[in-house]
């Protein structure tokens, strides 16, 4: 019975998330600031990463500029900020429209004219380089000086800023969750199938009655949304960003190899990648010493070697061994 | 007025005639085969309809509405589906999964889309293997899939492109009675297809394409005798007999 | 804004499309053989730069002399990583292809930090300064030897695969592979060929700005967008099409500079590259 299988199913994710969240709720308790820094941008980029998985990985449209979103949802909580006084609780909310709108825009552009691949990846990169160039360029943005956030005595909750580590720990930890959810959501409802079937064959779903365009604008202006609210986040835990931070290609390589690497179009896979990622940069930062490009390097490898020889990410690899066990039955 | 209507269609690609002046008229419940040599403009005839891309010229008039100039998903939400002579299942999802994509067209709640998707899985013969990934299935199963598929969005008119190649003669004769049981439920078949002995046992009436253009309309007694059929294959490996 | 400033900055971006064109055909050659983006491309670049300027600090040999040795050198290195990084995942699904690239960008990058330092360095000719003038003009001497070494060995390339029995698998490989195996094509060492002679075209650019432009880990990544909005814009596979691209990028670069205020100039090409993608994506030259 169907309903039964199903029924089962959400009360085991429930189940996971349940145990997953208490760990990491118990967590902060018993870690030291730099410790919960490195969850910190653990989960940080896990939500990047998931962010950028529902264009990625459920859509299967690769999008290499996606640090567009990033950058429009920093400076506008930013600016709103320094400029207006707003919280930067609101203006990440703002942020997040702005970056909707935006992504509708090139989704719109892009998807009408039908392209894909490595077109697509490239002109959203060419959009964000613009963007870049824009911010650098623009006196209202700070040119290349970038924003200096101002840093607030004892930190303050409407303003966004705390003094200690576990409260960011929790803002991100929700974000998290939020973002979860709605991947989780997808997996369940016919926008996920949908898109999913959108990335298998694109064209057998255009013949199934799904409007391919109106889709994947949708999947792009959600990415992008939560993209943004990430960037509203940097912003509040660094305190400075500028032009190359904020538009340039790092943020977007972070997105994509952290989900790539744990697994495209899986919920957990993103935070898989990030945790492997950061558990091995420090590790490697601990034993190699502060040398510049190191730990980078030894990153990049792992990421062709994971391409190479686990194409589905580590999700795809766990998958492979519960399938040889469900076969062994 | 008739169920499907089309009228001095024309499709070039580059210099390349495609479909040249092709006029059909079908009606509700038949089946029509649709047959000629490689590259007589069948599946581009399919793609036509189907709404891949428009034709050059003509039009394309189903249940009264002229439907050119619509993309796909529309057509396929007026009621036309069809499958590929190349199979396109979505392989990372599951059997069931690739049925309920197609549901979904006319089913908007999950729970009833399920339903229907495991009746249909039932109807086809997919149903032990509706958890399995659709890159883990035979040839003949797979076939099943994409028909089920499309069968999910509930058409009126379904579009078969060559559904017997790669079957054995049992699987071909089960592709048969599936087949008629689909037109017994009330839905329209335009079938293309190589093999002409089970196209002349299928259909109610065959239409003969060659170089684009329709060289001969009729039931399968007539067009198995018909010269300009006889010609268009003589030397090719698919006989009459 | 006079014309003779727009006459100097078409002349300009002409040079500076010389190379562009030389590492678009590089690009063009990888994509047609192999259906890869090549997100290294860049790397490669740097990579040259930095052969040139050691060899230039530890054995004073002329950045231009030097491609003697940092082209045969960077095909090399193009080979090592066809061989066996690219050439693994050539039936891969185009994303993982992507990230692979990424990840070569990523590793050259860094071992360039690791082992130079971020900072960036130059080097310095003798003849900097000369200047030949054409008309009005003040062509700067660097960067016409650059436009012709660009252009030159694209020459070069252009006969290669026109003329030789190599050069002509190679074109019977990119246009139709499985007819390329058919006829006994040995693709696999073709596709091997074809990335050496495509980052070495990246590395022989990379030698020839060296004398006018910065050297640094990261430069690459100024290049990438560049050669793709070559090739794409030619028209990929087109290697005419390439060296088109290259002197428009050049001087759609080069007016946007003199044009606007600051480098939001650089818009210019990235806007024309987008409208090119969506109206004409197969390439301005493609029938």
């Amino acid at each position: 019975m169907p309903e039964i299988n199903m029924f089962r199913r959400v009360k085991l994710f429930i189940i996971y998330i349940v145990i997953i969240f208490c760990i990491f709720l118990g967590l902060p308790q018993l870690l030291s600031s730099y410790f919960l820094h490195v969850l910190i941008l653990i989960l940080y980029f896990s939500f990047l990463g998931s962010a950028w998985n529902i264009l990625g990985g459920y859509a299967g449209q690769f999008s290499f500029g996606h640090s567009a979103f990033f950058g429009v949802g920093a400076y506008t909580s930013s600016l709103l900020y320094i400029k207006i006084g707003i919280s930067p609780w609101i203006g990440m909310f703002i942020g997040g429209i702005l970056a909707a709108i935006l992504g509708g825009f090139i989704g719109y552009l892009t998807f009408r004219y039908k392209l894909r691949g490595a077109f697509f990846a490239l002109s959203t990169f060419a959009f964000s380089e613009m963007l870049r160039i824009i911010a650098l360029n623009w006196e209202f943005t700070g040119k290349a000086v970038g924003i200096l956030i101002p840093l607030i005595q004892g930190g303050s909750l409407q303003h966004f800023q705390f003094l200690n580590k576990i409260t960011y720990y929790y803002t991100i930890l929700f974000m998290l969750l939020t973002i979860w959810l709605v991947q989780y959501s997808f997996d369940h409802f016919k926008f996920g199938y949908y898109l999913k079937a959108i990335r298998e064959e694109e064209e057998a779903a255009g013949s199934l009655g799904i409007n391919i365009l109106k889709y994947k604008t949708i999947a792009l202006i959600i990415s992008g949304f939560f993209t943004a609210l990430g960037g509203t986040f940097y912003a509040q835990y660094m305190f400075y960003i500028d032009p190359d931070i904020t538009f340039g290609t790092n943020v977007t390589i972070e997105m994509i190899v952290r989900t790539m690497l744990g697994g495209a179009g899986t919920v957990f896979g993103p935070l898989i990648g990030s945790t492997i990622i950061e558990l091995a940069s420090e590790v490697m930062r601990s034993l190699l010493g502060e040398y510049k490009g190191l730990h980078m390097m030894f990153y990049a490898i792992i990421l062709i070697l994971v391409m190479i020889f686990f194409p589905n990410g580590m999700m795809g690899l766990l998958r492979g061994k519960k399938k040889e066990e469900q076969k062994g039955i | 007025m008739s169920f499907l209507e089309i009228r001095n269609l024309y499709k070039s690609f580059g210099g390349l005639i495609a479909v040249r002046n092709v006029t059909v008229s079908i009606e509700r419940g038949e089946i029509i085969g649709l047959i000629g040599p490689n590259g007589a403009g069948k599946t581009t005839i399919f793609n036509l309809i189907s709404g891949t891309f428009p034709p050059d010229s003509g039009v394309i008039i189903f249940e009264g509405e002229n439907i050119v100039g619509m993309i796909d998903y529309q057509v396929c939400q007026k009621g036309i589906s069809r499958t590929y002579q190349i199979m396109k299942p979505f392989n990372k999802l599951t059997v069931m999964e690739n049925i309920l994509v197609g549901a979904f067209n006319k089913i908007k709640k999950k729970r009833l889309a399920m339903e229907f998707s495991l009746d249909l899985l039932n109807f086809v013969g997919l149903y032990s293997k509706r958890n399995d990934l659709a890159s883990n299935l035979t040839i003949a199963e797979k076939k099943s899939l994409e028909l089920a598929r499309a069968l999910a969005t509930q058409p009126k008119l379904l579009l078969l492109d060559e559904v017997m190649a790669g079957l054995n003669p049992k699987e071909q004769n089960d592709a048969i009675n599936l087949i008629m049981e689909i037109n017994r439920k009330g839905i329209t078949l335009l079938v293309i297809e190589h093999k002409m002995k089970i196209i002349m046992a299928i259909s109610n009436r065959i239409i003969a394409l060659h170089n684009g253009e329709k060289i001969a309309e009729g039931t399968p007694e007539e067009i198995s005798n018909h010269p300009k059929v006889i010609e268009a294959y003589l030397g090719g490996k698919d006989t009459l007999a | 804004m006079d014309l003779g400033m727009l006459l100097e900055a078409i002349a300009y971006g002409l040079l500076s499309g010389g190379v562009y064109a030389l590492i678009g055909v590089g690009l063009n050659l990888i994509f047609g053989v192999m259906k890869i983006i090549n997100f290294a491309h860049g790397s490669f670049l740097m990579l040259g730069m930095y052969c040139t300027y050691w060899l230039s600090i530890f054995f004073n040999i002329d950045p231009y002399v030097s491609l003697i040795i940092t082209i045969p050198f960077l095909f090399f290195i193009g080979i090592i990583i066809q061989k066996f990084l690219i050439n693994p995942i050539i039936g891969y699904p185009e994303d993982n292809q992507l990230v692979l690239t990424m990840g070569v960008m990523l590793f050259l990058e860094n071992i360039a930090l690791f082992l130079w330092g971020p900072d960036f360095r130059t080097v310095k000719v003798s003849y900097a300064g000369t200047v030949f003038p054409l008309f009005n003009i003040r062509l700067n001497a660097l960067r016409l030897i650059a436009f012709v070494g660009g252009l030159f060995l694209a020459l070069i390339l252009y006969i290669f695969l026109k003329k030789t029995d190599i050069g002509k698998a190679i074109r019977a490989s990119s246009e139709e592979r499985e007819g390329a195996y058919a006829v006994g094509i040995n693709v696999k060492k073709i596709q091997l060929i074809s990335f050496g002679i495509g980052t070495a075209c990246a590395g022989a650019a990379g030698t020839l700005i060296t004398p006018f432009f910065y050297i640094s880990p990261t430069v690459g990544h100024l290049f990438l967008l560049t050669a793709f909005m070559v090739v794409v814009l030619g028209g990929m596979g087109s290697f005419f099409g390439a060296i088109f691209g290259g002197f428009i990028i050049g001087v759609m670069e080069s007016l946007g500079a003199v044009i606007f205020p600051g480098s939001i100039g650089q818009i210019v090409p990235f806007s024309l590259f987008v409208i090119i993608l969506l109206f004409k994506p197969k390439g301005l030259f493609m029938r």
